[in-house]
């Protein structure tokens, strides 16, 4: 798993709630295997047309953001269908923080699998964020997992401040190590049997 | 349960996460055991995480598997998945269950189905166990009392190397339905009225219990499709208190405790209702005889309104972000504020999905079709091919070919359409399944989520149709 320390990096806003996996990354691609790169795929029908054209508004093609890192989205960002193609699409793309009001919960816990930060602010604050990268395009900000904060937009004139970030201290210290879970929790693999022999006791018929 | 345990008020919630806690770190994070495990043909990059890192799968005994999202449902055929790339997504789970020893209920076994539909049908899924699928709508089995939840790929990983995965504690909200429900109103428009009234985003983070009258008086598949529906809301699982319509549902069933071993279970079983004084976090109540049939119009399933109702209008919308995002839906909806929901004209109904295809959402459309005839283009696709059996020799076949609908085997189909069943652009859907987002059911596809009955109405009368006109008594 890609770690995860500090990044300081352009933010595009994306102006929509409830934007769904679908949305992110739609189901007639996730046949593909990951190592044929999701980048070019997220938000495939918002970024194109039918016929292969570039979207010249939506923000992720406008000059500015091009090089964004971070995504400064609505309420419910990542709802909807399990699929973490939707995580990969984002990271093949750039994008390692995604900052929004809420988030759909498996999307939420597939972006610290793979090195994503998804971070939750209040709404008015992800507006007041959104409202400022919007006018400003270019604007960065600061996100510095050890310290847990979000500082800025730098660069721009309005919304300026420092966020906390709040994150479970165990997907911190998986993220900041970049150790996945299968390596971590296979370390406890002595309570995994000695439970399992306990339950296997108590609910045979299972 | 001990008198230790009834001492201290519990849910049935924090029964079920009490039992399958390994361990607690200072911190809250939870490694849970994993009772049951799903996979489907679309559990491929699980299966390569496991083979890359040269791990067993730990539980085979725990893992059972279906192909559901990439099969045709014009034919079981293996030739009849025409795109050789997704054909490989099923032909690799069949060699994945066979190299790792779990039992596949594959292609040409009359127990292949939608994974949601096959692990209640089968007796897998059981109250109190915790079980997982890599995918979302895994929600559904809570109906019997389980704590189920999807997740993603790297987890399904995990879960098939260490049968456990890690977990924060959920917040609680009981959702009770008080009063009866109406004629001609189902399990799916009542699941639908909770997200209008929560919001897609109004369970996030939490688990569901649904609790009160109605739901006590459902059968078991209207409280798997209430439960299937749980993530629409935003909530991490939903659940249904296991009763006596629970144990006689299960009993026989092929994988559920038989004998000495049943009555165990059901001593376990009658223990998990969540205690009367037991607390939730947030409590939300509907009135059932408020709850009309529902039709979504948007592109969220919170966007749902009475059939009786009207095209909401954004300039009444509470915010400027709200009125953007409904002006935003209308427009890829192609609808127009104030029009009468029964005005919109419908180009194709599905019926079908983990949310409605069980055999009494196959009876309930089969009531409304009979002696009628489809005006457009509506398939009926099972949720297993026992389902499909059953609808058989109860006629139901019959009843939907008379009527002009296609008849299907058995997959995710049109919900989804990773098989091909696609809704072609700008063309309107009447749809039993779960989800209305933008691209769902095909690029440029507009979906409206309604029940099987009320799918059925729309199939016959061409446009949304109140159910309740057509039953026996209408016109």
């Amino acid at each position: 798993m890609q770690k995860f320390e500090r990044l300081d990096a352009v933010a595009a806003p994306l102006d929509a709630a409830n934007v769904d996996t679908d949305q992110i990354i739609p189901a007639r691609f996730l046949w593909r295997p990951r190592a044929d790169g999701y980048g070019q795929l997220l938000f495939n029908d918002l970024r194109t047309s039918e016929d292969g054209a570039v979207k010249p508004d939506f923000v992720l093609n406008r000059p500015a953001y091009q090089a964004a890192n971070i995504l400064v989205a609505d309420r419910n960002f990542g709802c909807g269908s399990s699929r973490e193609h939707a995580v990969w699409a984002l990271m093949d793309a750039g994008i390692r923080v995604v900052i929004a009001p809420s988030f759909g919960d498996i999307f939420f816990n597939n972006s610290f699998k793979n090195g994503l930060l998804p971070v939750v602010l209040p709404q008015a604050r992800c507006a007041e964020l959104r409202a400022a990268l919007a006018r400003n395009p270019g604007a960065k900000l600061v996100v510095d997992l050890e310290a847990q904060t979000v500082t800025g937009p730098t660069g721009a004139s309005e919304g300026c401040g420092v966020d906390r970030i709040e994150i479970d201290p165990l997907r911190k210290q998986l993220l900041l190590s970049g150790m996945d879970d299968i390596t971590f929790t296979l370390s406890q693999a002595d309570n995994i049997a000695a439970f399992e022999k306990r339950f296997a006791a108590e609910m045979p018929w299972v | 349960m001990t008198a230790a345990k009834r001492a201290a008020p519990a849910t049935l919630f924090d029964k079920i996460w009490a039992r399958h806690t390994i361990l607690e770190r200072p911190d809250g994070a939870t490694l849970l055991h994993v009772a049951r495990h799903l996979v489907h043909d679309g559990s491929r990059a699980g299966f390569r995480t496991l083979q890359e890192r040269g791990l067993r799968l730990r539980h085979p005994e725990c893992t059972f598997g279906t192909p559901d999202h990439y099969v045709s449902t014009k034919s079981h055929a293996l030739a009849a998945i025409t795109e050789p790339h997704r054909r490989e997504m099923v032909t690799e789970l069949t060699a994945n269950a066979k190299q790792h020893g779990i039992t596949l209920f594959d292609l040409g076994d009359v127990r292949q189905g939608i994974a949601h539909v096959v692990g209640p049908e089968q007796g897998i899924t059981q109250p109190g166990l915790l079980m997982v699928c890599g995918d979302s709508h895994t929600a559904t089995h809570g109906a019997l009392g389980a704590l189920a939840f999807g997740i993603g790929a790297s987890e399904v990983a995990l879960v098939m190397a260490t049968q456990a995965l890690w977990q924060s504690r959920p917040k609680s909200m009981r959702v009770s339905v008080n009063g009866a429900l109406g004629a001609g109103v189902t399990p799916k428009d009542v699941i639908l009225a909770i997200i209008a009234k929560i919001g897609a985003a109004g369970g996030v983070g939490h688990v569901i219990e649904y609790a009160g009258p109605v739901f006590r008086a459902m059968s078991m598949e209207g409280r798997l499709t209430v439960c299937n529906m749980s993530i629409e809301a935003g909530a991490r699982a939903g659940m249904v208190a296991p009763d006596e319509t629970t144990y006689a549902y299960l009993k026989g069933r092929p994988y559920a405790p038989q004998g000495a071993m049943w009555d165990q279970a059901l001593a376990y079983w009658r223990a998990l209702p969540s205690d009367a004084e037991a607390q939730f976090d947030r409590e939300v109540a509907l009135d059932a005889g408020a709850i009309e049939p529902m039709v979504t119009w948007g592109t969220s399933p919170e966007d749902a309104a009475p059939v009786t109702g009207s095209v909401p209008d954004p300039a009444q919308a509470p915010s400027a972000e709200r009125r953007e995002a409904m002006a935003r839906a209308l427009a890829y909806m192609g609808l127009a504020p104030g029009m009468a929901i029964e005005a919109i004209k419908v180009d194709r109904v599905f019926i079908g999905s983990c949310t409605n295809a069980r055999i009494e959402d196959l009876r309930s459309a089969a009531a409304v079709a009979k002696g009628r005839t489809a005006r457009i283009p509506a398939m009926v696709v099972a949720g297993s091919g026992l389902v499909k059996a059953q609808a058989e020799a109860e006629g139901l076949h019959q009843v939907f070919l008379d009527a002009g609908f296609e008849w299907r085997e058995p997959g995710c189909s049109m919900c989804v359409g990773m098989n091909g069943d696609l809704v072609a652009p700008g063309e309107r859907c009447a749809s039993t399944s779960n989800r209305n987002f933008v691209g769902r059911q095909g690029r440029g596809a507009r979906t409206h989520l309604v029940s099987p009955a009320m799918a059925a109405a729309a199939a016959v009368s061409g446009h949304m149709t109140d159910v309740r006109k057509l039953m026996a008594g209408g016109a």
